[in-house]
């Protein structure tokens, strides 16, 4: 496990950086492709959402509902009603954390 | 960076600091998910990317490994080299000034600079290097404070920060839906990553969505 975050760890660095540099070194027509801009902007919507959702709703390798979801719930709440950052985030965590220790 | 025009400066500084601000939800984040403070703190100083921090820490804290985590991380990171893009032409900077441009490329920079142009020039190169200093700053200070501080919480649930992690990554995403196309991706993206939990190795059902996103860029253009 240690060593599996430390290879995350630098890993991600290594590679952040690369796109990062790629960036500012690559001819600006290789990646203005009309396709190429806007699959860029759907790929964090498709991994973001899946990372809302398996980190709300599962556990190891099976789905699982528990204050997390309740959490969630106040979150999608907070945003509805156009609260800042913190606020949704603070809400989710006193909501599950209250689910938590009060179930 | 002669003399910095203040407006510019207004801009860069609430930026930075807002933010930066959300270091302590990324710092809290990775301890909650397993990773120790100086792990935590690395991250936010050499990946210097919240999203892609984010995902590492999610996909490898839900047993993902290491590769999965990685590549989500990266595919996320992708972004950062389209703005390098758009930032090289305005900045003109080589050598060390590059390198040192290329890592704080990232969206409130690039934000930042692009909405300065009716300033001019200068102003957009202020905007970019004031922003992407602050953010670092200020960022890698509010990671340390939330992994600290999320250290010494202890059990994670009793203080809700495993619903905090989510919660975060929902705030990044909600802003990002702005079309049925985007709705639909986000809602159907989910659904696959949960459906497919119980089967996939750890990690699978969240990069394998990215599969989506490629066919929803591919449909949108009819």
């Amino acid at each position: 496990m240690s060593n599996t975050l430390w290879i995350g760890v630098i890993g991600t660095s290594v590679i952040a950086f690369a796109l990062k540099f790629a960036g500012h070194s690559v001819p600006e027509k290789l990646l203005s492709h009309p396709l190429i801009k806007r699959i860029n902007l759907l790929i964090p919507i498709a991994l973001l959402s899946a990372l809302v959702a398996v980190q709300s709703v599962t556990a190891k390798s099976s789905i699982v509902f528990d204050h997390r979801l309740a959490g969630l719930g106040a979150a999608i709440l907070a945003l509805f009603f156009k609260a800042p950052f913190p606020i949704v985030v603070l809400s989710a965590a006193i909501t599950s954390a209250a689910v938590y220790n009060l179930f | 960076m002669s003399r910095v025009s203040s407006p510019t400066f207004r801009d860069s500084l609430s930026v930075s600091l807002t933010v930066g601000a959300y270091g302590v939800a990324f710092g809290a984040a990775a301890v909650a998910n397993g990773f120790s403070v100086l792990q935590s703190c690395l991250l936010s100083l050499l990946t210097f990317s919240g999203a892609s921090q984010f995902a590492v820490v999610g996909v490898i804290g839900a047993g993902g490994s290491a590769i999965s985590g990685i590549a989500t991380a990266s595919l996320l990171g992708i972004r950062n080299g389209l703005y390098g893009v758009l930032m090289a032409p305005i900045l003109q900077v080589r050598g060390l000034k590059r390198l040192v441009a290329a890592h704080v490329t990232i969206d409130e920079s690039t934000g930042v600079s692009l909405s300065q142009e009716s300033r001019g020039l200068k102003a957009m190169r202020e905007g970019f290097w004031l922003t992407g200093f602050g953010v670092f700053l200020f960022w890698n200070l509010f990671t340390l404070a939330g992994a600290l501080g999320a250290k010494a919480m202890g059990d994670p649930s009793a203080w809700g920060l495993d619903a905090a992690v989510p919660a975060a990554f929902l705030g990044l995403v909600w802003p990002r839906l702005k079309n049925t196309t985007d709705k639909t991706l986000a809602i159907v993206a989910a659904i696959f990553a949960i459906a497919t939990t119980p089967f996939l190795p750890a990690g699978l059902p969240i990069i394998g969505t990215a599969l989506l996103a490629v066919i929803a860029g591919l449909w949108a253009k009819k």
